[in-house]
């Protein structure tokens, strides 16, 4: 499919294919939004080119998603805003689905903290270098990961402690 | 008790053991690498827990706080208790299904997640929308950030001392539920978008109900003006209170009024101009000074630009239909429903199945809502049910916000900081 790119975004892919041609693998439009897939491995160095070549100073977040039954599963897209240009741009990575694991982005932008924490704790993605990589909703105790697509809807039950029903016979002050 | 069975206590909490070690952890590692301060004889360090049941954390929002005395060393935020797993419902609902559940996210303007989630559909979905239920759409979203900034300005100030503002602002919240309830009939949550719309027209008591308070509202907030502008206690308190500094509010993630009181004027509506926004003309309202004092002027301002827009969407308000007439794509009308049998078969199929974007195909579409960004992500596999839903919340990013910045403030000043960043956790939460 032929791509129909803005003018800053074409110099975005061109460069990327230029400096980065072992790294990427895909790049596509969906619904008027333009997706860079890129290896697991370069996501560091390929967030940080884009930032500091082409802009891209603001990260607005950075998704999970789930491609169940498909060879390499877990996704990580990260949103990334040009302010200069106007320009949105989603770059992603798929994982592997035996212990997924990728690189932390924190180095490059500070805010990339909660947003990989949050996807640890929906997915269970490894996020390597994480400053401070713990569950961002479920508590510490919580063993699955909700979002994967086996979990069901109606959650598992006993995997989160409840209160007990008398609750000041349970320890005396 | 022995004090020895209180600080035995103390160490080993009975719930969630594991996170609330993990949790002061985390406290005791943040910014280690400066930390240079030598074992407090007088032991008045100690780590207070705020929240996450109390009033100035709007909310359930929990703060783990390391202090010395009065001044907060550093701080943990924890938050997650009011999650729903909202992302995991929508997997398993219709598109159309999911658009009440957004009403209780940001609870404070349901209108605007009404509207960021059915755009996000329409995009995906290539939904046409007609041109005055866009104009509806701009019109609802603008009161509801009235509604919301005005709950922000109740509680706030109210967090600095004034306890009057809070019954004020609600009376004028009171007429913006009327309004709600002449709009949709509902007042809180609304649910009034429509995917390929809104649900029904405005009517004529609605439209006089707007045109009466956009004209009696600035007034109000003129004498708002009068009271806060040149109040001693409220410049003292918010001055120089909880700072975000230019150079930082990008690199931490913040976003709306957050971001635009610390000096970038990233406003969605302008940045990529939706429903009919770029046929308005309006403000962003930026301040440098990054701290709780830009925040309440950017937000004052803001609700002034609101009445400017909903002035010249009513101006401008066309005549036509407020539903795109595809069966395939949105509801037919009521009408339709009840009086033709294929009217009755596209309702039913509606309901059933929904609206079906491509397979495979993957998009984003963000608004500014009140709070900032607010953006739903959708993957398809091509059913009526998304395969993946993210939600960019707002409050989530200047939560990540407000942990940085409230290290070396006062514990005194911690609840007008949170008020200033204005979180709402059901929609930091999820």
């Amino acid at each position: 499919m032929a791509l129909d790119l803005s003018e800053p975004l074409q110099k975005v892919i061109d460069g990327l294919a230029e400096d980065f041609s072992d790294a990427l693998i895909d790049v596509y439009q969906s619904s008027g939004d333009t997706f860079v897939r890129i290896k697991p491995e370069a996501n560091v160095e390929v967030c940080r080119y884009l930032k500091e070549e082409h802009h891209f100073i603001y990260l607005t977040d950075v998704i999970g998603a789930d491609r169940f039954t498909s060879e390499e599963r877990f996704e990580v897209i990260y949103n990334l805003v040009s302010l200069r240009d106007r320009e949105r741009l989603f770059v992603k990575a798929w994982l592997e689905e035996e212990s997924p694991e990728i690189a932390s982005i924190t180095e490059v932008w500070e805010s990339a903290n909660w947003f990989e924490r949050q996807t640890y704790d929906m997915f269970g993605i490894n996020f390597t270098n994480h400053p401070d990589l713990r569950r961002m909703y479920m508590p510490e105790d919580f063993e699955y990961y909700p979002l994967r697509k086996e979990f069901p809807l109606l959650g598992i039950p006993g995997s989160i402690e409840l209160p007990s029903s008398t609750p000041d016979s349970e320890h005396e002050i | 008790m022995s004090t020895e069975d209180i600080s035995k206590k103390k160490s080993t909490p009975t719930f969630f053991k594991e996170h609330q070690k993990a949790l002061y952890k985390a406290l005791e590692d943040k910014n280690t690498s400066i930390e240079f301060r030598e074992k407090d004889p007088l032991g008045t360090d100690m780590v207070l827990n705020l929240g996450p049941q109390h009033p100035a954390t709007h909310g359930v929002l929990r703060l783990a706080l390391q202090i010395d005395g009065e001044t907060i060393e550093k701080a943990k935020l924890d938050i997650g208790y009011l999650h729903r797993g909202v992302e995991k419902v929508a997997e398993n609902k219709t598109f159309q299904e999911f658009m009440p559940y957004t009403d209780r996210m940001d609870y404070l303007s349901p209108y605007s997640n009404n509207v960021a989630f059915c755009r996000a559909v329409e995009k995906i979905a290539n939904v046409e929308v007609p041109e005055r239920a866009n104009y509806i759409r701009m019109i609802g979203c603008e009161l509801a950030r009235i509604s919301s900034h005005l709950l922000w300005l109740g509680t706030m100030v109210q967090d600095a001392g004034a306890v009057s503002y809070f019954l004020w602002t609600f009376r004028e919240r009171e007429k913006l539920y009327d309004i709600f309830d002449q709009i949709g009939g509902h007042r809180f949550t609304i649910s009034h978008a429509r995917i390929g719309g809104v649900a029904n027209d405005l009517t004529d008591s609605a439209m006089a109900m707007i045109k009466e308070f956009v004209n009696t509202f600035p007034d109000e907030l003129d004498a708002w003006h009068k009271t806060l502008d040149r109040n001693r206690i409220f410049f003292d308190r918010n001055e120089g209170v909880g700072v975000l500094k230019t150079e930082n509010a990008l690199e931490k993630g913040a976003t709306g009024p957050t971001l635009r009181g610390s000096g970038y004027a990233y406003d969605v509506r302008k940045f990529k101009p939706y429903s009919k926004y770029d046929e308005v003309e309006f403000q962003v309202p930026t301040r440098l000074e990054g701290d709780n004092l830009a925040r309440y002027y950017v937000r004052m301002e803001e609700m002034q630009e609101s009445i400017r827009i909903i002035r010249q969407c009513l101006d401008k308000l066309p005549k036509g239909p407020v539903r795109t007439d595809n069966a395939k794509q949105a509801y037919p009308s009521k009408d339709e429903v009840y009086y033709s049998m294929e009217g009755m078969i596209h309702d039913f199929m509606m309901t059933d199945t929904g609206i079906c974007p491509p397979e495979g195909s993957e998009s984003f579409h963000s608004i500014e809502a009140p709070k900032g960004e607010l953006g739903f992500f959708i993957q398809s596999d091509g059913t009526g049910h998304p395969w993946r839903l993210a939600i960019k919340s707002p409050s989530f990013a200047n939560l990540q916000v407000l942990e940085k910045i409230l290290d070396g403030e006062m514990i005194a000043d911690s609840v007008l900081i949170i008020g200033g960043v204005d979180p709402v956790m059901g929609d930091s939460d999820k």
